[in-house]
Protein backbone atom coordinates (compact mmCIF):
# COMPACT_ATOMS: atom_id res chain seq x y z
CA UNK A 1 0.00 0.00 0.00
CA UNK A 2 2.73 2.49 0.86
CA UNK A 3 4.74 2.23 -2.43
CA UNK A 4 1.09 2.64 -4.52
CA UNK A 5 0.22 5.41 -2.28
CA UNK A 6 3.69 7.08 -2.71
CA UNK A 7 3.60 6.19 -6.80
CA UNK A 8 0.14 7.00 -7.02
CA UNK A 9 0.62 10.77 -5.33
CA UNK A 10 4.29 10.83 -7.89
CA UNK A 11 2.05 10.68 -10.75
CA UNK A 12 -0.79 13.27 -9.66
CA UNK A 13 2.15 15.65 -9.68
CA UNK A 14 3.14 14.54 -12.86
CA UNK A 15 -0.27 14.89 -14.12
CA UNK A 16 -0.90 18.44 -12.77
CA UNK A 17 2.89 19.26 -14.43
CA UNK A 18 1.31 18.33 -17.63
CA UNK A 19 -1.41 20.21 -17.12
CA UNK A 20 0.11 23.01 -16.47
CA UNK A 21 2.22 22.68 -19.35
CA UNK A 22 -0.74 22.57 -21.78
CA UNK A 23 -3.03 25.54 -20.00
CA UNK A 24 0.38 28.07 -19.65
CA UNK A 25 1.94 29.64 -22.49
CA UNK A 26 5.63 29.51 -20.70
CA UNK A 27 8.24 27.04 -22.67
CA UNK A 28 8.56 25.00 -18.90
CA UNK A 29 8.23 21.29 -18.92
CA UNK A 30 6.07 19.79 -17.27
CA UNK A 31 8.86 18.20 -14.71
CA UNK A 32 9.95 21.48 -13.65
CA UNK A 33 6.31 22.28 -12.83
CA UNK A 34 5.86 19.02 -10.89
CA UNK A 35 9.34 19.76 -9.46
CA UNK A 36 8.35 22.85 -8.12
CA UNK A 37 4.64 21.98 -7.05
CA UNK A 38 6.67 18.92 -4.95
CA UNK A 39 9.27 21.13 -3.22
CA UNK A 40 6.64 24.04 -2.47
CA UNK A 41 4.92 20.85 -1.44
CA UNK A 42 6.88 19.77 1.33
CA UNK A 43 8.03 22.52 2.35
CA UNK A 44 5.01 23.96 3.25
CA UNK A 45 4.05 20.57 4.92
CA UNK A 46 1.15 19.83 2.43
CA UNK A 47 3.22 16.77 0.77
CA UNK A 48 4.98 15.09 3.74
CA UNK A 49 7.99 13.67 3.09
CA UNK A 50 6.92 10.04 3.76
CA UNK A 51 4.62 9.85 1.14
CA UNK A 52 6.90 10.33 -1.50
CA UNK A 53 10.43 8.97 -0.01
CA UNK A 54 10.92 5.77 -1.27
CA UNK A 55 9.24 5.43 -4.46
CA UNK A 56 11.18 8.56 -5.08
CA UNK A 57 14.36 8.01 -4.27
CA UNK A 58 14.13 4.81 -6.15
CA UNK A 59 13.12 6.46 -9.32
CA UNK A 60 15.97 8.64 -9.37
CA UNK A 61 18.21 6.12 -8.81
CA UNK A 62 17.12 4.35 -11.96
CA UNK A 63 16.92 7.58 -13.84
CA UNK A 64 19.91 6.92 -16.16
CA UNK A 65 17.81 3.75 -17.88
CA UNK A 66 15.61 6.26 -18.97
CA UNK A 67 17.74 8.29 -21.01
CA UNK A 68 19.10 5.10 -22.79
CA UNK A 69 15.98 5.13 -25.56
CA UNK A 70 16.34 9.65 -25.97
CA UNK A 71 20.19 8.61 -26.62
CA UNK A 72 19.92 5.44 -28.81
CA UNK A 73 17.86 8.34 -30.62
CA UNK A 74 21.44 9.56 -31.81
CA UNK A 75 20.79 6.67 -34.83
CA UNK A 76 18.22 8.41 -36.80
CA UNK A 77 19.68 12.29 -35.49
CA UNK A 78 22.98 11.15 -36.80
CA UNK A 79 22.65 13.13 -39.98
CA UNK A 80 22.18 15.88 -37.69
CA UNK A 81 24.67 15.96 -35.99
CA UNK A 82 27.42 14.61 -37.86
CA UNK A 83 28.26 18.03 -39.54
CA UNK A 84 28.52 19.64 -36.30
CA UNK A 85 30.40 16.84 -34.30
CA UNK A 86 33.83 19.37 -33.97
CA UNK A 87 31.45 22.07 -32.63
CA UNK A 88 29.11 20.27 -30.20
CA UNK A 89 32.70 18.71 -28.49
CA UNK A 90 34.79 21.73 -28.62
CA UNK A 91 31.83 23.32 -27.28
CA UNK A 92 30.99 21.40 -24.66
CA UNK A 93 34.71 20.85 -23.39
CA UNK A 94 35.02 24.92 -23.26
CA UNK A 95 32.27 25.92 -21.41
CA UNK A 96 32.64 22.87 -18.67
CA UNK A 97 36.02 24.54 -17.75
CA UNK A 98 34.62 28.32 -17.81
CA UNK A 99 31.02 27.22 -15.66
CA UNK A 100 33.57 25.12 -13.02
CA UNK A 101 36.02 28.03 -12.56
CA UNK A 102 33.38 30.85 -12.67
CA UNK A 103 31.03 29.26 -10.65
CA UNK A 104 33.70 27.90 -7.68
CA UNK A 105 35.39 31.30 -7.91
CA UNK A 106 32.43 33.36 -7.54
CA UNK A 107 31.68 31.07 -4.67
CA UNK A 108 35.20 31.25 -3.05
CA UNK A 109 35.37 35.01 -3.10
CA UNK A 110 31.93 35.38 -0.95
CA UNK A 111 32.90 33.11 0.98
CA UNK A 112 36.14 34.76 1.86
CA UNK A 113 34.61 37.53 2.14
CA UNK A 114 31.61 36.81 4.56
CA UNK A 115 34.14 35.25 6.85
CA UNK A 116 36.25 38.76 7.33
CA UNK A 117 33.30 40.33 7.66
CA UNK A 118 32.36 37.88 10.76
CA UNK A 119 36.09 37.98 12.41
CA UNK A 120 35.81 41.79 12.29
CA UNK A 121 32.49 41.77 13.76
CA UNK A 122 33.80 39.81 16.38
CA UNK B 1 15.03 -13.18 -36.61
CA UNK B 2 14.84 -9.44 -37.33
CA UNK B 3 10.99 -10.00 -37.83
CA UNK B 4 10.57 -11.36 -34.52
CA UNK B 5 12.79 -8.79 -32.90
CA UNK B 6 10.56 -6.59 -34.56
CA UNK B 7 7.74 -7.36 -32.98
CA UNK B 8 8.85 -8.15 -29.57
CA UNK B 9 7.38 -5.41 -26.78
CA UNK B 10 10.40 -6.45 -24.53
CA UNK B 11 13.43 -6.40 -27.11
CA UNK B 12 13.90 -2.81 -26.55
CA UNK B 13 14.01 -3.06 -23.16
CA UNK B 14 15.95 -6.16 -22.56
CA UNK B 15 18.48 -4.51 -24.84
CA UNK B 16 18.74 -1.39 -22.85
CA UNK B 17 18.93 -2.61 -19.16
CA UNK B 18 21.56 -5.91 -20.13
CA UNK B 19 23.52 -3.36 -21.87
CA UNK B 20 23.46 -1.04 -18.55
CA UNK B 21 24.09 -3.40 -16.98
CA UNK B 22 27.26 -4.28 -18.46
CA UNK B 23 28.05 -0.74 -18.12
CA UNK B 24 27.59 -0.72 -14.14
CA UNK B 25 29.72 -3.77 -14.00
CA UNK B 26 32.84 -2.45 -16.74
CA UNK B 27 32.46 0.79 -14.46
CA UNK B 28 32.77 -0.87 -11.02
CA UNK B 29 35.66 -3.16 -12.69
CA UNK B 30 37.91 0.07 -13.62
CA UNK B 31 36.45 2.70 -11.97
CA UNK B 32 37.30 5.75 -14.64
CA UNK B 33 34.91 8.15 -15.16
CA UNK B 34 34.67 7.40 -19.22
CA UNK B 35 33.31 4.55 -18.54
CA UNK B 36 30.26 5.91 -17.65
CA UNK B 37 26.95 3.01 -17.97
CA UNK B 38 24.89 5.23 -20.01
CA UNK B 39 27.47 5.91 -22.45
CA UNK B 40 28.37 2.03 -22.36
CA UNK B 41 24.58 0.91 -22.94
CA UNK B 42 23.87 3.51 -25.85
CA UNK B 43 26.63 2.57 -28.07
CA UNK B 44 26.37 -1.42 -27.55
CA UNK B 45 22.85 -0.83 -27.74
CA UNK B 46 23.12 0.72 -30.96
CA UNK B 47 25.52 -1.42 -32.05
CA UNK B 48 23.36 -4.65 -31.15
CA UNK B 49 20.40 -2.92 -33.19
CA UNK B 50 22.74 -2.25 -36.43
CA UNK B 51 23.84 -5.96 -36.37
CA UNK B 52 20.06 -6.95 -35.83
CA UNK B 53 18.90 -5.11 -38.56
CA UNK B 54 16.26 -3.33 -36.64
CA UNK B 55 15.62 0.51 -37.37
CA UNK B 56 15.26 2.42 -34.06
CA UNK B 57 11.60 3.30 -34.47
CA UNK B 58 11.03 -0.38 -33.82
CA UNK B 59 13.38 -0.67 -31.31
CA UNK B 60 11.46 2.66 -29.51
CA UNK B 61 8.23 0.69 -29.40
CA UNK B 62 8.78 -1.08 -26.52
CA UNK B 63 12.43 0.64 -25.07
CA UNK B 64 9.71 4.06 -24.52
CA UNK B 65 8.39 2.84 -22.00
CA UNK B 66 11.67 3.30 -19.94
CA UNK B 67 11.47 7.40 -20.67
CA UNK B 68 7.94 7.21 -19.60
CA UNK B 69 8.82 7.50 -16.27
CA UNK B 70 10.89 10.14 -16.73
CA UNK B 71 9.19 12.82 -15.78
CA UNK B 72 8.03 11.43 -12.58
CA UNK B 73 11.20 10.80 -11.75
CA UNK B 74 12.73 14.43 -12.70
CA UNK B 75 9.72 15.47 -9.93
CA UNK B 76 11.20 13.64 -7.18
CA UNK B 77 14.78 15.70 -7.90
CA UNK B 78 12.85 17.69 -5.48
CA UNK B 79 13.23 15.43 -2.80
CA UNK B 80 16.91 15.36 -2.15
CA UNK B 81 16.82 19.19 -2.20
CA UNK B 82 14.44 19.43 0.00
CA UNK B 83 16.76 16.94 2.56
CA UNK B 84 19.24 19.75 2.27
CA UNK B 85 17.01 22.52 2.55
CA UNK B 86 18.81 23.38 6.09
CA UNK B 87 22.18 23.58 4.57
CA UNK B 88 20.77 25.25 1.15
CA UNK B 89 19.11 27.94 3.90
CA UNK B 90 22.01 28.37 6.03
CA UNK B 91 24.31 29.53 2.71
CA UNK B 92 21.41 30.74 0.57
CA UNK B 93 23.50 33.59 -0.71
CA UNK B 94 26.53 31.85 -1.83
CA UNK B 95 24.38 29.15 -3.66
CA UNK B 96 22.37 31.57 -5.36
CA UNK B 97 24.87 34.14 -6.32
CA UNK B 98 27.50 31.43 -7.57
CA UNK B 99 24.80 29.20 -9.36
CA UNK B 100 23.24 32.18 -10.69
CA UNK B 101 26.70 33.26 -11.74
CA UNK B 102 27.28 30.00 -13.37
CA UNK B 103 24.52 29.58 -15.03
CA UNK B 104 24.57 32.99 -16.87
CA UNK B 105 28.29 32.02 -17.97
CA UNK B 106 27.23 29.13 -19.44
CA UNK B 107 24.27 30.17 -21.53
CA UNK B 108 26.45 33.27 -22.71
CA UNK B 109 29.76 31.18 -23.41
CA UNK B 110 27.62 28.76 -25.58
CA UNK B 111 25.75 31.84 -27.27
CA UNK B 112 29.29 33.03 -28.13
CA UNK B 113 30.41 30.32 -29.23
CA UNK B 114 27.38 29.09 -31.33
CA UNK B 115 27.52 32.22 -33.02
CA UNK B 116 31.25 31.63 -33.66
CA UNK B 117 30.60 28.39 -35.24
CA UNK B 118 27.97 29.75 -37.14
CA UNK B 119 24.95 27.28 -35.97
CA UNK B 120 21.66 27.19 -37.01
CA UNK B 121 18.63 28.06 -34.40
CA UNK B 122 18.26 24.49 -34.28
CA UNK B 123 21.67 23.37 -33.44
CA UNK B 124 22.15 26.53 -30.62
CA UNK B 125 18.78 25.75 -28.56
CA UNK B 126 20.06 22.17 -28.84
CA UNK B 127 23.16 22.70 -26.78
CA UNK B 128 21.97 25.93 -25.05
CA UNK B 129 21.03 23.96 -21.77
CA UNK B 130 23.53 21.10 -22.20
CA UNK B 131 25.32 22.23 -18.31
CA UNK B 132 22.12 20.97 -16.91
CA UNK B 133 20.91 17.73 -16.07
CA UNK B 134 19.66 15.70 -18.73
CA UNK B 135 15.70 15.46 -17.97
CA UNK B 136 15.67 19.23 -17.85
CA UNK B 137 18.35 20.02 -20.52
CA UNK B 138 16.00 17.79 -22.86
CA UNK B 139 12.78 19.34 -21.91
CA UNK B 140 14.45 22.97 -22.48
CA UNK B 141 15.79 21.45 -25.52
CA UNK B 142 12.56 20.66 -26.82
CA UNK B 143 10.27 23.20 -25.74
CA UNK B 144 12.72 25.72 -28.23
CA UNK B 145 12.97 23.22 -31.24
CA UNK B 146 15.81 21.82 -30.62
CA UNK B 147 17.00 17.65 -31.10
CA UNK B 148 16.34 16.09 -27.77
CA UNK B 149 18.95 13.41 -28.49
CA UNK B 150 21.36 15.37 -28.95
CA UNK B 151 21.29 17.62 -26.08
CA UNK B 152 21.17 13.89 -23.94
CA UNK B 153 24.66 12.95 -25.76
CA UNK B 154 26.07 17.01 -25.26
CA UNK B 155 24.85 16.84 -21.46
CA UNK B 156 26.69 12.94 -20.90
CA UNK B 157 29.70 14.44 -23.07
CA UNK B 158 29.79 17.87 -20.55
CA UNK B 159 29.00 15.59 -17.43
CA UNK B 160 31.87 12.93 -18.05
CA UNK B 161 34.23 16.07 -18.82
CA UNK B 162 33.45 17.81 -16.09
CA UNK B 163 33.99 14.93 -13.47
CA UNK B 164 37.61 13.81 -15.44
CA UNK B 165 38.82 17.05 -14.99
CA UNK B 166 37.08 18.69 -12.01
CA UNK B 167 40.38 17.90 -9.72
CA UNK B 168 42.62 20.32 -11.74
CA UNK B 169 40.52 22.60 -12.88
CA UNK B 170 39.94 23.61 -9.18
CA UNK B 171 43.27 23.08 -8.36
CA UNK B 172 44.11 25.55 -11.01
CA UNK B 173 41.36 28.47 -10.24
CA UNK B 174 42.98 28.13 -6.34
CA UNK B 175 38.80 26.64 -5.27
CA UNK B 176 39.58 25.21 -1.89
CA UNK B 177 36.20 25.80 0.01
CA UNK B 178 34.18 22.57 0.27
CA UNK B 179 30.84 24.48 -0.29
CA UNK B 180 32.65 26.29 -3.53
CA UNK B 181 34.15 22.83 -4.51
CA UNK B 182 31.01 21.17 -4.78
CA UNK B 183 28.63 24.31 -6.32
CA UNK B 184 31.15 24.54 -9.04
CA UNK B 185 30.69 20.89 -9.48
CA UNK B 186 26.81 20.46 -9.57
CA UNK B 187 26.67 24.09 -11.41
CA UNK B 188 29.66 22.92 -14.68
CA UNK B 189 28.63 19.27 -14.66
CA UNK B 190 25.03 18.24 -12.98
CA UNK B 191 24.75 14.64 -11.82
CA UNK B 192 28.12 13.09 -13.59
CA UNK B 193 29.84 16.20 -11.58
CA UNK B 194 28.07 15.54 -8.53
CA UNK B 195 29.51 11.86 -8.41
CA UNK B 196 33.31 13.32 -8.01
CA UNK B 197 32.19 16.08 -5.78
CA UNK B 198 31.10 13.08 -3.70
CA UNK B 199 34.34 11.61 -3.63
CA UNK B 200 35.94 14.91 -2.44
CA UNK B 201 33.73 14.81 0.88
CA UNK B 202 30.20 14.86 2.34
CA UNK B 203 29.68 18.50 2.26
CA UNK B 204 30.70 19.33 -1.28
CA UNK B 205 28.68 16.38 -2.15
CA UNK B 206 25.60 17.94 -0.89
CA UNK B 207 26.42 21.38 -2.34
CA UNK B 208 26.95 19.84 -5.66
CA UNK B 209 23.80 17.72 -5.47
CA UNK B 210 21.77 21.19 -4.75
CA UNK B 211 23.17 22.65 -7.62
CA UNK B 212 21.64 20.43 -10.14
CA UNK B 213 18.12 21.47 -9.33
CA UNK B 214 19.02 24.90 -8.62
CA UNK B 215 20.71 25.24 -11.94
CA UNK B 216 18.47 23.62 -13.87
CA UNK B 217 15.58 26.00 -12.51
CA UNK B 218 17.52 28.93 -13.10
CA UNK B 219 18.15 28.08 -16.73
CA UNK B 220 14.55 27.48 -17.25
CA UNK B 221 13.82 31.01 -16.38
CA UNK B 222 16.98 32.38 -18.47
CA UNK B 223 16.06 29.64 -21.51
CA UNK B 224 13.12 31.69 -22.88
CA UNK B 225 15.69 34.92 -23.08
CA UNK B 226 18.90 33.26 -24.87
CA UNK B 227 16.78 31.15 -26.98
CA UNK B 228 15.64 34.22 -28.71
CA UNK B 229 19.08 35.59 -29.21
CA UNK B 230 20.34 33.86 -32.05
Amino acid sequence: MKYLKQFAIIIVISFIGELLNYCLPFPIPASIYGMVILFIGLITGIIRLEWVKETGLFLIEIMPIMFIPICVGLMDAWGNIAPIWFPVVFICAITTVIVMAITGRTAESILRRDKKKEVHHE
Amino acid sequence: MSDYLSSSLFFGVTVSLITYWIGLLVKKRFRLALFNPLLISVALTIIILLISDVDYATYNDGAKYLSYLLTPSTICLAIPLYQQLEILKKNLKVVMISIAAGTFSSLFSILLLSIAFGLSHEQYVTLMPKSITTAIATGVSGEFGGIAAVTATAVAITGILGNVIAESVLKMFKINHPIAKGLACGTSAHAIGTVKAMELGELEGAMSSLSIAVAGLMTVLAASVFANLW
